[in-house]
């Protein structure tokens, strides 16, 4: 092989550049391996199952918005038979409150900022 | 899932920008592509009032003798997070008032009766059976629902204005500005708009759907506001109709108007 240890100088070099980011948070320690959203509520159950709440509430919210403003149907009966009333800011903010340590939290790690909050009333949260 | 309506307006707007320069990359022409506090809203969406035909009835009359009050305007401006501009052309308004050859221009007389000819009816969203507004919107974001209001679906507004060009009333406004910070007293009950959406009055649906009656007539102490389905022959507002002598706005236009204004 020519020049096997330019190449291999050539591609460490190469390396550290591309992977330059990821040394540089890792040695300012502030990378988010994971998100941390935290439940405030008494409540045990979410509105739907957890896995499915992880996965696809955006889903859940965009029904209830086309079912209160579209169709009229305010009501939302839950797996477990309670009712809920289809609301963002009544309903999912009474129980997580804490927009900005749940809601944010994941929506941050995710690089999400759903716009709804433009229009919506956020809760006033307390500060620490 | 990530694109808000600013960014699809100003894609679209680029895209479309593109077509008019010519063809796009494929080669196509892409020419043709409520109450705060205690009210537990729960059961209150157990009872709510329903009708087949909304309407309303105003009492000029009635109204006129309470001078200068704003009181049904203040009720709704502050349940709806309705922001207050200095501006009048910023403004947004759900109700108004306006002199009475404005509001029926064509309908007043030379000589007629002068309180009449000197007041100032209060003015709202006609909900009409036959609304242009619905017409000409393109995204469906204002519909007719069954119960005759002409409902908004701010998500869907892409703030295009043609409702406002199609409706001959002004009822509807639009927000040339962000109305946060013009909010006086900001309801954490009902959500505000934002930049580039148009509003107006609902009927407020979201109070009907709990057992509540609009704002204005809850707020209005003299009944000069009646509201109730003019399909029932029971109702307080058909009976008003049927007894006393009314007029609607631009019934010449024939977009059939919901708000009738009882002369008396
Ligand atoms: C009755 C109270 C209550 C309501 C109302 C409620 N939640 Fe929850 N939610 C919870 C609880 C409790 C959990 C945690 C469940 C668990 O630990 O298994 C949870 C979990 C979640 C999770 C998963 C969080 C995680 O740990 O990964 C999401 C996302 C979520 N909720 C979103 C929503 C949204 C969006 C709404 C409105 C549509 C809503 N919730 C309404 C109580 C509620
Ligand atoms: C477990 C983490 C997590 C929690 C907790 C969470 N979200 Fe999300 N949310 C996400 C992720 C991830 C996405 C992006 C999904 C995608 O783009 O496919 C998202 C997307 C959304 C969207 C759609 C955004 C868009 O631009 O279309 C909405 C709306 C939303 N979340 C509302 C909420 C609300 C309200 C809460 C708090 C009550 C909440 N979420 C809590 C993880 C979370
Ligand atoms: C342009 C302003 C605006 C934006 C942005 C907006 N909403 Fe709304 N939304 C409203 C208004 C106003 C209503 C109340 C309609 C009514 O009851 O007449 C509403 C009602 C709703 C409702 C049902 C009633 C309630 O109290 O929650 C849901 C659910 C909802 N929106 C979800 C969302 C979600 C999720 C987003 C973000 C992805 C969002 N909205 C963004 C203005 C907005």
């Amino acid at each position: 092989m020519y020049d096997a240890g330019k190449i291999i100088i050539g591609l460490v070099v190469f390396l550290a550049l591309v992977s330059y980011p990821i040394w540089y948070d890792a040695a300012r320690g502030d990378i988010p391996t994971s998100a941390d959203p935290k439940i405030v509520t008494a409540e045990k159950e979410c509105v739907a199952p957890t896995d499915y709440m992880k996965d696809s509430h955006m889903d859940l919210l965009n029904q209830w918005r086309d079912d209160v403003v579209r169709k009229g149907v305010r009501v939302y009966t839950a797996e477990s038979g309670r009712k809920f009333e289809m609301s963002l800011s009544h309903t999912c903010m009474d129980c997580h409150s804490n927009k900005s340590e749940f809601c944010d939290e994941c929506h941050n790690y995710a690089g999400v900022n759903p716009y709804c909050w433009d229009c919506h009333i956020e809760p006033e949260e307390v500060q620490q | 899932m990530t694109i808000d309506r600013r960014k699809f307006i100003k894609t679209a707007g680029l895209a479309s920008l593109a077509g008019l320069v010519g063809k796009n990359v494929l080669g196509q022409d892409v020419s043709d592509v409520i109450e705060p506090g205690s009210f537990d809203r729960l059961s209150g969406l157990q009872s709510p009032l329903q009708a087949r035909r909304w309407a309303m009835a105003v009492d000029i009359g009635k109204c006129e003798k309470q001078h200068d009050c704003t009181k049904c305007i203040d009720a709704c401006h502050l349940v709806h997070n309705v922001p207050k501009f200095d501006n009048p052309k910023d403004e947004i308004k759900w109700i108004w008032k306006e002199p009475f050859e404005h509001a029926f221009h064509e309908q007043e007389n030379e000589f007629q009766k002068t309180d009449l000819i000197h007041s100032t009816p209060l003015l709202f969203c006609n909900h009409c059976d036959i609304p242009p507004c619905v017409s000409v919107c393109p995204t469906r974001a204002t519909w007719k629902r069954e119960d005759g209001i002409v409902m908004m679906d701010w998500h869907r507004c892409i703030g295009c204005r043609y409702c406002m060009a199609g409706c001959p009333y002004g009822s509807r406004s639009f927000n040339w500005r962000d109305p946060r910070p013009f909010i006086e007293d900001q309801q954490k009950d009902f959500p505000t708009r934002m930049r580039g959406v148009v509003e107006k009055c609902t009927f407020c649906d979201e109070r009907l759907a709990v057992g509540l009656l609009p704002a204005c007539v809850e707020a209005c102490d003299v009944g000069a506001l009646v509201f109730g389905d003019l399909e029932d022959p029971e109702s307080n507002v058909r009976k008003l109709l049927n007894n006393n002598f009314s007029i609607r706005r631009k019934p010449g236009l024939g977009t059939q108007p919901e708000v009738y204004y009882i002369i008396s």
